[in-house]
């Protein structure tokens, strides 16, 4: 077995699923879809291994209730699927946030709308990070930009989704999904969360229930402005990669894989001597807000970059000071990116 | 050292197989490495290929416009990837499958391959895959001989003696091509 060394040239994907069990998660629920099928495959090889539970729901909705159920009782589970098969699952995500409940979400995204294809694409940024269901709610979302974050931000998942209580997303693509690159594997340092609300049975104690229905007079106000300032609490957990922003003249912002094909355009940038750098956002809600003002107090220039027509650019715009330039590249699916395209993108508009 | 790559051919000539040894085989030797195998709905006899970037520091794009070299296994692969290799780089062609007059890429330098052939005689002709993965090895240095004769071992789970005989035999006779161009 691979897990024996300390190293695995292994696939986003397979990261995802190790990264998860090694969290303690013990009960995946997922139905199938491309292109994240190797994480219900190594869940359904060695989830069984460890005494966890695999099942294949009958759908994805299914799957996200199964999560709820699983999850209301304490216990570590996860489901996976991507774009359309998350698009189901956005009833049962909200009433998870709704009911306080946590749940770790995998979306390895494909491109859209609709079925779309199968190739990369960041599509599906509003729908992260704006709720995606109904109701005013959020999920905190942790975007990966190499196989070793697949790894690490799904174990990060599991310890956020049981600090705020509410689900987390992890939010890949296709092309993270699929590629391999060595993976160091790392102890899981178990954190302790007092799970009071669990529903573990009421012998000798009190009855208590989840629920996401409140219909007293004030009461939803309340719970909403409880939520409002939990997901404001989840600021202190924000977290990003700053890369060249010593003397940095233009700043590109980006995630996830269009962040890490944009690692080499930046270093292409620096060694023809212009002066960019690049701020990638890991967390994509709560977003990098104040870092971004901060940085935009030196910077006059940014340029959001993403595999879509336009979604994290409005993020970038919200943070930055008044009289900012933010220009925006964005790359509809259907094409791998490549460092030398983005590379001209910044050349026009890198301040003269 | 950076080194990049692209293999392509179609489904069933063992390209992703090749591009995934010897991305286990650049971890074994402690570089960092990225595969990334293009699929889409492709399956036998469509198209496949894959890219691997290998280097001593932190890679950024795992996808690369220009390769430093190009493995082509079928004529689309030498027309989509021929062009795109870098000037002062190498493009390995399957001469058993392309002819010379076919190849009209100018500026890398250029071996034909005859892979099925080498591969009858290193004693499977369907180790084509194998032939270019030696021919490789003997052109670069991007990984040694033995590494990859571990990473085959450790890759395909094979005990089978006969079986890791044959295609060590066919990397060699790879490598041997490689280095004199007979």
């Amino acid at each position: 077995m691979e897990k024996k060394r300390k190293k695995a040239l292994v696939k986003g994907n397979e990261a995802v699923a190790m990264g998860a069990i090694e969290a303690g998660c013990r009960f995946y629920f997922g139905y199938p879809i491309t292109p994240q099928n190797e994480i219900p495959e190594y869940m359904s090889a060695h989830l069984p291994e460890v005494g966890g539970t695999f099942i294949q729901a009958e759908s994805e909705i299914a799957s996200i209730n199964m999560l709820l159920g699983a999850c209301s009782t304490g216990a570590r589970a996860m489901t996976s699927s991507s774009s359309p098969g998350i698009s189901l699952k956005q009833e049962g995500l909200s009433y998870m946030a709704g009911s306080e409940i946590p749940g770790v979400v995998v979306n390895m995204s494909r491109s859209g709308p609709g079925l779309g294809g199968i190739s990369p694409s960041q599509g599906d940024y509003f729908q992260a990070t704006r709720g995606g269901g109904h109701g005013d709610y959020r999920v905190l979302v942790l975007a990966p930009d190499s196989v070793q974050e697949c790894y690490d931000l799904t174990m990060l998942a599991f310890d956020m989704s049981d600090k705020y209580t509410n689900p987390v997303l992890v939010l890949g693509d296709a092309m993270l999904g699929q590629m391999k690159e060595p993976l160091e594997f790392k102890k899981y340092q178990p954190k302790k969360f007092e799970k009071k609300w669990a529903l573990t049975g009421a012998k000798g104690r009190k009855a208590q229930f989840l629920k996401s229905l409140y219909l007293d007079d004030g009461e939803l106000t309340v719970h909403n402005w409880n939520l409002f300032a939990k997901y404001k609490r989840m600021k202190e957990d924000i977290r990003y990669e700053a890369l060249f922003l010593d003397e940095a003249r233009l700043v590109v912002v980006a995630f996830g894989s269009m962040a890490r094909v944009l690692k080499s355009s930046v270093k292409m940038a620096q060694d023809e001597g212009l002066k960019v750098g690049l701020i990638r956002p890991i967390t994509l809600f709560p977003y990098p807000a104040e870092f971004i003002r901060e940085t935009s107090l030196q910077v006059k220039n940014f340029l959001a970059m993403e595999l879509n027509t336009g979604q994290m650019v409005e993020d970038v715009r919200l943070s930055v000071e008044p009289g900012t330039q933010v220009d925006f590249f964005g790359l509809p699916p259907g094409s791998l990116p490549a460092p030398d395209v983005f590379l001209k993108e910044i050349k026009k508009v890198y301040p003269e | 050292m950076y080194f990049d790559l692209i293999i392509a051919g179609f489904g069933g000539q063992g390209v992703m197989f090749i591009g995934n040894l010897l991305a286990h085989a650049a971890m074994l030797e402690d570089r960092k490495v990225t595969y990334m195998p293009v699929y889409g709905v492709e399956m036998r006899g469509g198209t496949a290929n894959c890219t691997i970037v290998v280097s001593d520091e932190d890679i950024g794009s795992p996808n690369i416009t220009n390769p430093i070299v190009s493995i082509v296994m079928n004529k689309p692969s030498l027309v989509k990837f021929g062009p795109r290799v870098k000037e002062d780089g190498l493009l390995l062609v399957n001469s058993s499958l392309i002819k010379p007059d076919e190849v009209e890429v100018k500026g890398p330098e250029i071996m034909m391959v005859p892979s099925i052939e080498l591969a009858a005689e290193a004693g499977n002709d369907r180790l084509a895959n194998m032939i270019f993965l030696g021919v490789l090895l003997g052109k670069t240095e991007v990984v040694s001989l033995e590494t990859l004769k571990q990473a085959l071992i450790e890759t395909s789970g094979s005990t089978n003696e006969e079986l890791l005989a044959i295609n060590t035999r066919a990397i060699e006779r790879g490598a041997a091509f490689g280095r004199t161009g007979s």
